[in-house]
């Protein structure tokens, strides 16, 4: 099977690998996938509570080439982007970005389901710290 | 001494050509391109005469006798003309058929096949080193049972099966047994008398030989084994398989047969401390390394190891100089990850990140030092790259994980 260029660049060279502290009150975790079928993404973002803007993203990948462009690919897009703005992101970006053919489809939306995983881990976290802290005293 | 890429070391698939078989090809293609067939002028004994002498010496290398060869167009044709060529002919005697779970799909298939026309098989399991017990096997067999196929050693895991016993059980009971010795012979000894072997099918790619050729031996003495033909036509191959016989195929596959049997002792043990070398070189190197299957019962050029926690397919681009291959569901068609290894036992997590390696007459040391080195470094930078090997690492227990299984995953 032959690789688009742009997986090629993304195998050899991956953006942002790496792992950000998971216990970090702004850092959201999205893991999916599952070994047995040969695919598990993890991508990580840290947003900034304020601004809502990712100001960090990493990704490490178990897979297949194609899996780990679309991760490496994913980190790219969100960095700098707000939360709203990379909900926005679809699979169907990733398969046009990186030329995936129909088999390797699979690997964008799983890519797509850790961006909105990592997203919505931020979230619960967020909610469920916000309580603790309207049970601050006020000044 | 410079090493050309890409390396090649894939030689379960197929196999190069031998230059000496191609030399002896070369003549039955223009001015020796009569027809075996015909009986009445020059041309037409010149190539008889050639295809005789393959015969002669495929037969020598399993220790059969010339006529018990009945050329093919590969072992697929062979193993369908066995199986069903058994069954019909047997179909009074019995409708029961006895195979194992790790077979090539050229016998499965066929085995399914046959089940659609009220034909029942055994599939029998194989354990953990990918061998059958032949408790089991002796417990399938019932007056019904007219035939038992096994494969001599297996195009993944190299594992060989117990090949003589299986043999020895089969003529206890009167059942026919056929092997798929593709892989074995020419590799390591064949020999069809002293492991009791009533059908074997060859194939000529696989042994430095051209492809479009294969042969099946068939036992004509003690029992001899009737074959209802498969096609029909001119009634060559002793009726059991028409059709004009491709000579410059037969005369390489000839010569191929006799190379192998020649230099197999020496090739033998040459292959298996090569293979041992880039075994003990990874192993040495890699952790959380695993061997599938037999380590022992094994073909000497053989060596199929699980990387946990990298894929087969990525492993497989980072070393896109090297042809080796994989038993990831990615690199599949069907997406489903090895039923080899699957039947062995190994969870579908390792069965996506092993490795076949199938070493073969031209590899040379410095290659196999090459090849190691390769995947050593792409194995190790591709763990810094798997969520899976950190989370290994810092003791997670992977089986116990919710995975979200999400829809996009396809399973």
């Amino acid at each position: 099977m032959a690789y688009s260029d742009k997986v090629v660049d993304h195998y050899q060279n991956p953006r942002n690998v790496g792992t950000l502290p998971k216990d970090d009150p702004n850092v959201g975790t999205g893991l999916v996938g599952a070994p047995e079928c040969g695919d598990v993404m993890r991508l990580q973002m840290k947003i900034n509570p304020e601004t809502q803007v990712i100001e960090e993203a990493k990704f490490k990948t178990f897979g297949c080439g194609s899996a780990i462009a679309s991760s490496s690919l994913a980190t790219e897009w969100v960095k700098g982007k707000t939360v709203q703005e990379a909900l926005a992101i679809s699979n169907t970006d990733i398969v046009r970005e990186l030329s995936l053919p129909p088999v390797k489809i699979h690997c964008s939306v799983l890519a797509e389901d850790a961006i909105k995983a990592a997203i919505s881990d931020w979230k619960k976290k967020k909610e469920a710290s916000t309580p603790a802290a309207s049970a601050q005293p006020a000044d | 001494m410079a090493i050309k890429l890409p390396i090649y070391m894939d030689n379960h698939a197929t196999t190069p050509v031998d230059p000496r078989v191609v030399e002896t090809m070369l003549p039955y293609f223009q001015e020796k391109f009569g027809n075996a067939a015909s009986r009445n002028h020059s041309f037409g004994w010149t190539a008889e005469e050639a295809v005789e002498n393959a015969r002669a010496q495929i037969a020598r290398l399993i220790n059969a006798t010339p006529k018990e060869i009945i050329f093919t167009s590969g072992a697929t044709e062979s193993n369908n003309l066995a199986i069903k060529g058994a069954a019909e002919m047997y179909r009074e005697k019995g409708n029961h058929i006895i195979t194992q779970v790790t077979e090539h799909k050229a016998v499965l298939d066929t085995c399914k096949r046959l089940e659609k026309y009220g034909y029942e098989v055994t599939y029998l399991p194989v354990s953990k080193d990918g061998r059958i017990d032949l408790d089991d096997l002796r417990r399938a067999i019932t007056p019904k049972t007219i035939l038992i196929t096994t494969m001599y050693a297996n195009n993944e895991i190299g594992v060989v099966q117990p090949i003589q016993e299986i043999g020895k059980i089969a003529k206890e009971k009167g059942v026919l047994f056929h092997t798929d010795g593709v892989q074995a012979a020419g590799k390591i000894p064949v020999d069809v008398q002293k492991d009791n072997i009533d059908m074997v099918s060859l194939s000529a790619h696989k042994i430095y030989g051209p492809k479009g050729c294969g042969a099946l031996y068939v036992r004509r003495r003690n029992p001899r084994v009737q074959l209802s033909a498969q096609i029909d036509g001119g009634g060559h191959e002793r009726g059991m398989r028409s059709g004009t016989l491709n000579v410059p195929g037969i005369v390489g596959f000839g010569k191929a047969a006799e190379l192998c049997q020649n230099e197999m002792a020496e090739e033998s043990a040459r292959l298996r401390a090569l293979r041992d070398r880039l075994k003990d070189a990874i192993f040495a190197k890699l952790d959380e390394v695993y061997i599938n299957g037999s380590m022992t019962h094994r073909l000497p050029h053989n060596i199929n190891i699980s990387f946990a926690f990298v894929e087969g397919e990525s492993l497989l681009m980072g070393i896109n100089d090297v042809a080796v291959s994989s038993g990831s569901a990615c690199t599949s068609a069907t997406l489903e990850p090895s039923y080899v290894l699957k039947a062995l036992g190994v969870g579908e997590d390792l069965a996506h990140t092993s490795i076949r390696f199938g070493l073969g007459r031209f590899n040379t040391q410095e290659e196999v030092d090459y090849v190691t080195s390769r995947v050593i470094e792409v194995v190790q930078r591709l763990r810094e790259l798997s969520p899976l090997y950190e989370m290994a690492k810092e003791g997670v227990d992977l089986s116990k994980m919710n995975w979200s299984a999400s829809a996009s995953t396809e399973h």
